[in-house]
């Protein structure tokens, strides 16, 4: 078996890499120390060779980096369940920038250029009886910026989701503000048609008791670069991170997550699965989690896999956990990247099932057990046919190659 | 009535140092309802004549034929020698993650027969075959061999031989690492399908604990990758009280 696998799940407590424990020994490019600012001037345009830029094709993301995102290149409607409520509001509404500053060229450029923000709001103990179905569709590929927001208040429940279609050339925020109890589900949906450009950071802020589902999938799109941040403010406060992405021939999918474990007795757990097929298909996951000093009682796991069905795919996957506390609950990461497992393979063709069917069966299977946590029946339906319309795509060019990467 | 056939059959495993031979010209006729055990000391290469049978592409047949009823089965694709009625209850079955066993079952038998099993008596065939095997009904939806235990992916094996009735089907050292009850279970199921189907079986055991369960017709003795003597059930018993030092020299030993 050809494949590249890395689990750290059984190397958590032994001090390498990006484990740090005890506090005080902050090692060199920890995310404590990461600049974060709503002043364009203090992050400069990225040459490709920062920690935070390097796996990506700067090249392509260039009119995203650029001060002017004043094009007009996408439109956002908004079905929202009966209980939310949905504004659009000018740029110096004060419950905008409040759930964490930009931390990269492309957040910093979109914060100061949107001119207009969605905000969609789930008032106090509204228990949402319907998904609200936020579209953002791309017309056109000037570069432009969009801004949405979405707010649970205390005690409220609801399920969000962003599609994501089109061609456009956008730099998103999404700011998520999950109040004292309330339980929301972002759903973020990238199916763009070819050609489009897309970065997007998704700055997250748990209360206390509150939890966050955030998930990502990544279907379409030439550049895809998402950045979601969450950043718990009290106690006991949840959230899960799921992500699915399939990138074909050519396509770029970056996906750079940030837990920031800021106070005691929270939960995060991170999944994120991809499969590759194509020349030139690259894949991105980046998974930072830091657990501060103060932060006793955390438990924390992130896991990346990887399934590369053909040659000339490339995943990269680099999971970091630093820890500033020895008084956690538990903290692990794991990650691995390989092609298909020929033993799983020759069960399955041993038992007559042929072989393109056999190697259906395996991706199925890899996306099934992730898609059936997401809870939304109608989000999983449409993923699984999503799922489905990739195979079709790939079964040609499915073949089994070795996997190419970094898997740190 | 069918008959599967191996003559003067070489195959190499592929090694870092290249192709090492494992198999040095098995012969061996098996026809429907006989059962065959092949019995030999660890690395004689038993275990290689099943993966061989069945396919798998780490050995290489360097010479020799096997056929199924005339058919040429070394010239058929893994999916086409399973679908041509042999089956391979494996030693070591391997996990398929988020592919359910209900999934798994209706997709294989779907592939075997040629057309999808009718939903109505389909389910209660699945369902009385795991009764009959102690499975828990929850094994439906749980992933194939994911998290299972030896004994219970032995008896998942079992459940697959009685529902895909094969023609043929190739016991990998089903008995390994089993405890009795499980061994009795499991070897219920062996001579449920033995009763039911006229299936043939070729039974490769290194231990004689399971001959008391399955009665073998012949005994095949397996030494350096061919057959070194053979004979009828008081072979094995003969074995049970000598081992296999007459064959290899001392050293070897049944435990």
């Amino acid at each position: 078996m050809a494949s590249i696998t890395t689990d750290h799940s059984r190397a958590v407590a032994d001090g390498a890499h990006s484990h740090a424990f005890g506090a005080g020994s902050v090692p060199q490019g920890s995310r404590a120390e990461r600049l974060t600012s709503f002043d364009l001037a203090d992050i400069p345009v990225p040459t490709g060779r920062e920690e935070e830029w390097r796996f990506s094709p700067v090249a392509r993301l260039q009119p995203l980096f650029d001060a002017d995102l004043s094009g007009a290149g996408v439109t956002v409607t908004v079905i929202p369940a009966p209980e939310v409520k949905v504004e659009t509001v000018a740029r110096d509404d004060a419950r905008l920038g409040t759930a964490g500053k930009p931390g990269d060229r492309t957040a910093v450029s979109a914060w100061n250029a949107f001119e207009q923000a969605t905000v969609v709001t789930i008032p106090v103990e509204a228990v949402a009886t319907d998904v609200t179905s936020v579209r953002i569709d791309g017309v056109s590929s000037e570069a432009t910026a969009a801004h949405v927001l979405v707010r649970a208040e205390r005690h409220s429940q609801a399920v969000v989701v962003l599609d994501h279609a089109g061609v456009a050339t956008v730099s998103e925020t999404v700011e998520i503000v999950v109040e004292d109890g309330a339980h929301l589900t972002v759903v973020t949906v990238q199916d763009w048609s070819e050609g489009a450009v897309h970065a997007a950071s998704h700055r997250a802020r748990i209360g206390r008791d509150a939890k966050l589902k955030h998930v990502v999938v990544t279907f379409g799109g030439d550049v895809v670069r998402i950045t979601p941040d969450a950043e718990f403010t009290a106690e006991g406060g949840e959230v899960e991170m799921v992500g699915l992405y399939f990138a074909d021939a050519h396509q770029h999918q970056e996906h750079r997550l940030f837990v920031d474990h800021a106070v005691p007795s929270c939960r995060s757990r991170v999944t994120y699965k991809g499969a590759l097929q194509g020349q030139g298909a690259h894949t991105v996951w980046v998974g930072d989690v830091l657990i501060r000093a103060n932060a006793e009682g955390t438990d924390t796991y992130e896991l990346n896999r990887n399934l590369v069905l053909s040659d000339g795919a490339r995943a990269d996957s680099v999971p970091n956990l630093e820890i500033q506390t020895g008084e956690i609950e538990g903290a692990g990461h794991a990650s691995a990247t390989g092609r298909f497992d020929d033993e799983q393979l020759f069960y399955l063709q041993s038992r007559g099932i042929a072989e393109t069917e056999a190697r259906r069966l395996v991706v199925r299977g890899f996306f099934a057990e992730l898609i059936h946590e997401i809870g939304v029946a109608s989000v999983e339906e449409r993923l699984l046919a999503s799922i489905e319309a990739e195979l079709e795509k790939s079964m040609g060019v499915i073949t089994g190659a070795p996997a190419l990467g970094t898997v740190a | 009535m069918s008959t599967l056939e191996i003559r003067d059959l070489h195959v190499s495993v592929e090694t870092k140092e290249g192709a090492k031979p494992i198999l040095r010209g098995v012969d061996l006729t098996i026809n429907s309802g006989e059962t065959h055990a092949i019995m030999g000391p660890n690395g004689s290469g038993k275990s290689t004549l099943a993966s061989a049978l069945a396919g798998h592409p780490k050995y290489k047949v360097t010479s020799g034929t096997v056929t199924l009823d005339g058919e040429d089965v070394l010239a058929m694709t893994v999916d086409e020698r399973a679908r041509a009625g042999l089956f391979l209850a494996m030693q070591y079955p391997v996990e398929v993650p988020g592919v359910s066993v209900a999934n798994f079952l209706r997709t294989a038998k779907t592939a075997i027969t040629g057309q999808a099993p009718a939903l109505r008596t389909w389910g209660k065939e699945v369902k009385g075959a795991m009764e009959n095997l102690r499975i828990d009904a929850a094994f439906a939806e749980r992933s194939v061999n994911e998290g299972f235990s030896g004994g219970e992916k032995k008896r998942h094996e079992i459940l697959q031989l009685e529902l895909f009735k094969p023609h043929f089907a190739i016991l990998d050292e089903t008995d390994s690492g089993l405890d009795v009850d499980a061994l009795r279970v499991v070897s219920e199921g062996v001579n449920r399908a033995k009763e039911n189907t006229d299936v043939g079986v070729l039974l490769i055991t290194h231990y004689t604990r399971i001959l008391r369960y399955i009665k073998p017709d012949f005994v095949h003795v397996f030494v350096d990758g061919k057959i070194a003597e053979e004979g009828g059930p008081e072979l094995a018993e003969r074995l049970e009280n000598e081992g296999y030092d007459r064959y290899v020299g001392t050293g070897a030993t049944m435990a």
